[in-house]
């Protein structure tokens, strides 16, 4: 298998060469030559407007009976005895697709007494809830949960399965996913159906962000994806709902754990739960120190926003890496970002760009974060972020 | 102590920039590097072995260049480097690339670490290190800021969004590591000269037994149907005022006007 230029049909117009994201198409002798970089993604094959290029297709034989498999699940991750909001994002999204494809939405809850958030599962659209209780889930732990996590699958065949991409979904996600042997899709930021072959199409940011990739899961069985916190809407909860409970024993023993949990450091307040936030502060190098912080602090609380910082004001040791937001740091998407003393790299935008509004402040009218704000100002930070949280602090009042 | 570290090397995605005109990726002079998080990995494995000895071996599974980031790992003081490259590893995904890795890695002998980036800058997946972990059937512990060695078990401070959890795991351990852990140093003279007489063996699809069906795009159950760049957000309104109290109150009344707030 291989992707090949026809020689004969290439007119040399080089059109592909910069649909590769991988630099792998070079011009020689005025043709195309795909050079050892390929990783056969196919992506300059609809570009090349005389159908010169060419991926052989492997021969994939059944591997499986994709028709035993129906039904869309998410994974309700919960902490602190409450089901997170990208479950809830999920159950929402879940629901069109399932609704698309005439096929139940369910959601996959493990954990130790947690009967109760299977009503918050309904509420938010489920149709059954797979429950997995014991002792042994009462934390997070990656054996235990993936163990749980695959039998279930195994067990009841769904066709898709979609996971939060938390730091713990994306720790059991690619687990699962290689104990069933199946295709799992990264950090999703967009899912739909393809209207012909029924297939997810599930859609992520590459390369920090700077290109967008449609993939599928053709041939294997569930069609599997982590997908961001914070893109897709929290449905409106129905506490009337009604659904299937189904309980599921659990096969894990508490010799299982392979790693085992010591203890929880607390190192900050709610100021860096960048993740669940819907209003972040951060504040960059244009603070020029950490005292300065103070500001974009009080605006955060004023808010009740989380507290994010850039990379630079990370290195320089002005906040804790905890706060970091961007390709290096946390991805977030809160409703409301404000980027103060932030130029806006490429690495920075990676992490904050599915944000619902992007503020800038910066008094550099030609920094970056300005092409991609949705509001603007161009003045000192110092001066700016306390007139605004004074506005708020007044808006907040007269709205009460 | 033997750790494996498992590198990628990766175009340096801060230096790729859209073409505005024809919305395309700008990749001239975007040098291949070695994946940031996979260099602090190499740099928490020498700073493991100079503490309780043993033996840094660093892998890659990519084309004949990649043989690049492997010599920058040995001049940082790795000690040995091996690339698994073949053609029939083309169009590997996540899945693929982890059997293969993980067939390596057994190929190697015993290992008591694996080390990984936390994700590769390319793709920022995540999922390769607990891919290799679950096919060598090991334990795993992602995200880690702190790494303690004591006797055969291994003590991980991993960040947890606000928190940090602290797990304790008997080796052999898959662990990935975040940007706080070490700041990777750089490579001395002698280790460069090392590096650069270094012969690095390249081991095929046959030397590591892999399965045919299991590797490649033969073994990629995932597969890229389109790549396209993003839409451009709109373009945004920029405040010039006289003064910052006249910026805020426009900004004010234009989120008030957007219904934002």
């Amino acid at each position: 298998m291989a992707v090949i230029v026809n020689q004969e049909k290439c007119i040399g117009c080089s059109a592909c060469v910069p649909a590769c994201p991988f630099n792998a198409i070079d011009m020689a002798g005025g043709k195309a030559v795909i050079n050892e970089k390929c990783t056969l993604c196919g992506a300059c094959v609809p570009v090349c407007p005389v159908e010169a290029i060419l991926r052989e297709e492997v021969e994939r034989t059944a591997l499986m009976d994709k028709t035993q498999y129906k039904g869309v699940w998410v994974f309700i991750e919960h902490e602190e005895g409450a089901v997170k909001g990208v479950a809830h994002e999920l159950l929402g999204e879940g629901r069109k697709l399932a609704d698309e494809l005439g096929e139940p939405l369910a959601g996959v809850l493990i954990g130790h007494n947690v009967l109760a958030m299977a009503s918050d599962a309904f509420a938010s659209g489920a149709d059954k809830v797979y429950l997995v209780e014991g002792p042994e889930y009462e934390h997070y732990n990656t054996d235990a949960y993936a163990a749980a996590f695959t039998d279930v699958t195994q067990t009841y065949k769904p066709s898709s399965v979609l996971i939060g991409a938390t730091n713990n979904g994306r720790d059991l996600a690619p687990r699962v996913a290689a104990q069933l042997g199946t295709g799992l899709c990264a950090d999703c930021t967009g899912l739909s159906i393809d209207p012909e072959t029924k297939l997810v199409i599930w859609t992520r940011p590459a390369f920090g962000g700077n290109i967008m990739a449609d993939i599928l899961c053709p041939e294997h069985r569930p069609q599997m994806g982590t997908v961001r916190p914070k893109v897709f809407k929290k449905p409106v909860a129905d506490p009337a709902r009604k659904g299937e409970l189904i309980k599921v024993a659990s096969k894990v023993k508490a010799a299982d754990l392979r790693v085992k949990l010591l203890e929880i450091i607390q190192v900050c307040t709610t100021s860096c739960n960048l993740e669940e936030a819907d209003i972040i502060v951060s504040g960059g190098r244009g603070m020029n120190k950490p005292e300065n912080f103070c500001v974009i602090e009080e605006l955060a609380e004023v808010l009740g926003g989380a507290v994010g910082a850039s990379r630079a004001a990370v290195d320089a040791g002005w906040k804790p890496v905890m706060h970091q937001v961007g390709q290096t740091g946390k991805t977030v998407g809160p409703k409301i970002y404000f980027a103060c003393g932030i130029s806006g790299a490429i690495q920075h935008l990676a992490g904050m760009s599915s944000s619902d509004t992007i503020i800038a402040i910066n008094k550099d009218v030609d920094a970056p974060i300005f092409t991609m704000a949705d509001y603007g100002i161009v003045g000192d930070v110092m001066e700016v972020i306390p007139l605004l949280t004074a506005e708020f602090k007044k808006y907040k009042a007269a709205s009460k | 102590m033997e750790i494996v570290v498992c590198v990628k090397q990766v175009p340096d995605t801060t230096e790729v920039k859209i073409d505005p005109v024809k919305n395309t990726l700008i990749r001239e002079g975007v040098p291949s590097i070695v994946n940031p998080f996979d260099k602090i990995a190499v740099e928490v494995a020498i700073q493991l072995k100079e503490k309780h000895g043993g033996r840094v071996r660093v892998v890659s599974m990519g084309p004949p260049m990649a043989k690049d980031a492997l010599k920058e790992c040995l001049a940082m003081g790795a000690d040995e480097a091996i690339l698994v490259s073949d053609r029939a590893f083309a169009g590997a995904d996540t899945l693929a690339t982890s059997y293969t890795l993980a067939e390596t890695i057994r190929k190697m002998g015993p290992v008591d670490i694996i080390l990984c980036g936390k994700q590769a800058i390319d793709g920022d997946t995540a999922q390769v290190g607990p891919g290799i972990a679950e096919n060598l059937g090991m334990p795993q512990i992602t995200y880690a800021a702190k790494i303690e060695v004591n006797g055969d078990t291994v003590k991980v401070d991993r960040e947890h969004e606000a928190v940090y959890e602290v797990y304790e795991v008997k080796m052999p351990v898959m662990i990935t590591v975040v940007k706080s852990i070490a700041e990777p140093r750089f490579p001395t003279v002698k280790g460069t000269m090392r590096a650069n007489r270094a012969e690095i063996p390249v081991w095929s699809a046959a030397d590591i037994n892999a399965d045919e069906k299991r590797i490649g795009l033969n073994g990629s159950p995932t597969q890229v149907r389109r790549i396209f760049t993003p839409k451009q957000r709109s373009n945004g309104e920029i405040i010039q005022a006289e003064t910052a109290s006249e910026a805020v109150a426009q900004l004010m009344s234009k989120l008030s006007d957007a219904k934002i707030i």
